[in-house]
């Protein structure tokens, strides 16, 4: 190399530059390396546990391995991947350059957010190894505070510390979005990823603290036998579902809008057009957000709330569908006429859209009072949700990947490692769920260890994809790691994004900026 | 650069434009916590209201059994607290360090109060058996089978003694006798009191923690690295410390007096 450029990678040098870093960019890496590390595990239990099922009875495991495999395939997948996902790894990269920031408001606060996901990911991981917890990811009483061991005292309390963690992210985005946008950077110019990042952020201030209550009042009824939720006592145990989900429904929402994000991004820079109803984007965001906070309820549709409850909630459930079919129907129209390029990260755009739109329509059957109390608690929803949330989630987080991977190392991540990636993915993943659906239909509850003889087929078909799914995962991770040691020099700006991080060098400087910019428009000025 | 009594060597960091842009960035970011802090009450208040609402004997019974006097004197002592916090807010960006040093170190000194007159309380509720779930319940079974309460135990030996005697031997005034007795009546009383320990300890370890904050605000008016031109910690652990006393301002009626 002629001159080495000076960014942020070469900064500042050695393990302990890293590990007191300041720099968003670099926690952003930190992230993706202690979040990649937490999906790898998540995936190994998931794929175990599709093996468990691959016959009746029993295959691989006992029932009791079963049910603790799949505790900690959800726990870790929920808390600690998708939900920290997106926001933390890209929202913490490009949110601040993407609004010509050089910093985010608090860059020690953000430092802090990193170790306190990995203390409570340690502690919530410690009970691996001291007492494994069989409660399910959602701890339900009186199950989790009565009956099981002492070891949900400590996943609770992992998972309580990793929600502080969330909670100071979105803090900190939030005052960063408002405090430090550019000159002429306007609300209604940030780009959509800002947006969606932004309504993220909402959600996480306002509905974490609920679900830190509720597992505080978790630790103490299994320490001091309050019994808030032990019928024993006078208390009533689906009090905790309620609570629960306040939380946990919006959280869904905070698990889906950082990839509605990363979708706007993609199919406007790989359309080549100005997106279409970019206010309408914008604003279902917020919508979404709002919304999301009086939904709860469906969870509890045969939980012997009344029946006015009941029809409530399922209208307001319903409602969700206005917002996400704006952004969904203003993502075609964008793409309508458009320059399309089928490229890896738009690739998995389509990819997503297909996905969280059967998850969506199916998410309808479950709105549905009449049609929950025949797909309540079977295959049916563990579908739905893997539908959206997977499907969802997971796609447009290997979009903002191969997308955002030249901008982060300055290095072109290999298009066609990309695209067998996506192939792998795509069909591996309706190869899973799509035989669910059938399962659920058919009456296969969910969270068992057994099954009838009936549901054979369906069940190898779906464990089957699921090591398909795995081959996708480990391409795309060959694709990470021949692109850092074989990749292209990327250049500024490789894809033609039209937003402020592509104006800059990749990698970008220490300082995002050598001066800040001034904005005079909107972000996607294709044409 | 720094002199003597003012922080003339603060530099806003690199991101900001200006002092007064970082002041105000710093501000907002104190008051979205603090939104998540009354959230995370909030989910108490609401479990609260439920079970008010289900068992009203229940609370009824309970909060006969709280000293109003104590939690009265608490109000009073945290009310006091927030008054000199927000003298030594306005002292320090005044400058006026020593002044400053006094009205923190007497918030430091009030929240000391409140935690040693929750000790006694406390330590009182241990004594009687006034006490959350299932630690209010003895080992023993009665002669028709139900389990037993340590507050029906200590009433049952209570029983066998004289007024001036319980008075002496188990530190049982006559009120105190009669509110226990309607208390051991009610159906599933000991859920007031999970209530009132897992509200009162959580809004206790926040006078803890918003102590420490103090006296780390204190030590940087010593050291002066706060003054008029930099006060943005003292501001802010002002505001939780409003915040703390707030939450008691509904805890003190909810618990104590709603019965």
């Amino acid at each position: 190399m002629a001159h080495e450029q000076h960014n942020y990678l070469n900064h500042q040098k050695g393990i302990w530059s890293w590990l007191t870093t300041l720099d968003h960019k670099r926690i952003g890496i930190m992230y993706f390396v202690a979040i990649m590390s937490f999906f790898f595990l998540g995936g190994v239990f998931a794929l175990l546990v599709r093996a468990e099922l691959f016959t009746p009875g029993k295959t691989l495991f006992s029932a009791d391995v079963y049910n603790r495999m799949m505790t900690y395939h959800g726990a870790i997948m929920v808390f600690m991947v998708i939900v920290p996902g997106i926001p933390a790894i890209f929202g913490n990269f490009v949110l601040p350059i993407m609004i010509g920031a050089k910093d985010v408001a608090f860059p020690r606060l953000n430092l802090m957010s990193w170790y306190m996901l990995m203390i409570g990911a340690a502690i919530t991981g410690s009970t691996l190894f001291l007492e494994n917890v069989d409660t399910g990811w959602t701890f339900y009483t009186p199950y989790s505070s009565i009956k099981t061991g002492l070891g949900v005292i400590p996943m609770v309390l992992g998972v309580f510390i990793i929600g502080f963690s969330s909670i100071l992210t979105g803090l900190n985005f939030i005052v960063t979005t408002h405090k430090l946008r550019a000159p002429g950077m306007t609300m209604n110019r940030i780009p959509l990823m800002v947006w969606a990042l932004y309504s993220t952020a909402i959600l996480q201030v306002l509905a974490t603290p609920v679900l830190a209550i509720t597992l505080l009042l978790l630790i103490a009824e299994k320490t001091l036998g309050v019994g808030i939720f032990d019928p024993q006592l006078g208390g009533d145990p689906v009090l905790f579902q309620h609570f629960f989900w306040f939380y946990s429904h919006p959280a869904v929402y905070i698990m889906i809008l950082p990839a509605m994000g990363v979708i706007s991004e993609l199919v406007a820079t790989y359309s080549r057009k100005v997106i279409f109803g970019y206010t309408a984007i914008a604003y279902s965001s917020l919508a979404i957000a709002g919304v999301s906070f009086l939904v709860w309820g469906h969870h509890m549709f045969v939980s012997g709330q009344s029946e006015f409850a009941g029809v409530l909630f399922s209208f307001i459930t319903m409602l969700v569908g206005v917002p996400t079919a704006i952004k969904l129907f203003n993502w075609i129209a964008t793409m309508y006429k458009g320059s399309i390029r089928l490229d890896a990260p738009m690739l998995f755009a389509i990819g997503f859209m297909f996905l969280f739109t059967i998850g969506g329509l199916t998410g309808v059957y479950l709105a549905s009072t009449g049609m929950d109390i025949h797909f309540h608690d079977t295959y049916f929803v563990v579908a739905h949700f893997h539908y959206v949330m997977v499907g969802g989630t997971l796609m447009a987080l290997m979009g903002a990947l191969i997308y955002w991977f030249p901008k982060v190392t300055g290095k072109i991540y290999s298009d066609l490692t990309g695209r067998i990636s996506w192939v792998f993915i795509f069909s591996g993943f309706n190869v899973t769920f799509f035989p669910q659906f059938i399962l659920g239909n058919m009456g296969m509850p969910r969270r068992y260890y057994d099954y009838l003889p009936t549901f054979t087929e369906l069940n190898q078909m779906s464990t089957f994809g699921s090591w398909l799914i795995g081959t996708g995962f480990l391409i795309g991770l060959f694709g990470v790691i021949y692109a850092l040691l074989k990749g292209k020099e990327a250049g500024n700006n490789p894809f033609g994004g039209k937003t402020l991080e592509w104006t800059i060098p990749s990698p970008p400087p220490h300082e995002n900026f050598e001066k800040t910019p001034v904005l005079t428009g909107g972000p996607y000025e294709y044409r | 650069m720094s002199t003597a009594n003012h922080t003339g060597g603060f530099h806003h960091a690199h991101h900001f434009d200006s002092a007064e842009h970082q002041y105000e960035s710093s501000k907002q970011g104190i008051w979205l916590f603090l939104v998540t802090e009354i959230l995370m009450f909030g989910g108490l208040f609401v479990g609260y209201s439920i079970y008010h609402s289900l068992y009203p004997q229940v609370f009824h019974a309970g909060s006969k059994q709280l000293s109003v006097v104590l939690g009265a004197l608490n109000t009073v002592v945290l009310l006091f607290s927030s008054f000199t916090m927000a003298l030594g807010i306005n002292y320090v960006q005044r400058g006026l360090r020593n002044k400053a040093i006094i009205a923190l170190a007497v918030t430091i000194a009030c929240a000391a109060i409140f935690m040693v007159v929750k000790f006694f309380e406390y330590t009182h509720k241990f004594h009687v058996g006034t006490v959350p779930g299932k630690y209010a319940y003895t080992e023993e079974l009665s002669a028709s089978g139900e389990k037993v309460t340590k507050v029906g135990a200590l009433l049952a030996e209570a029983n066998k003694l004289s007024v001036v005697e319980r008075e002496h031997k188990l530190h049982l005034d006559e009120t105190e006798y009669e509110h226990l007795t309607l208390l051991e009546k009610t159906k599933n009383w000991p859920l007031f009191f999970g209530f009132y320990f897992v509200m009162s300890g959580i809004h206790g370890l926040h006078v803890l923690a918003g102590a420490f904050l103090i006296f780390w605000v204190l030590l940087k008016v010593i050291k002066n690295q706060v003054g008029p031109e930099y006060f943005t910690p003292v501001e802010g652990v002002g505001l939780f410390w409003h915040v703390v006393d707030l939450i008691w301002i509904y805890l003190f009626p909810l618990l104590y007096l709603v019965g």
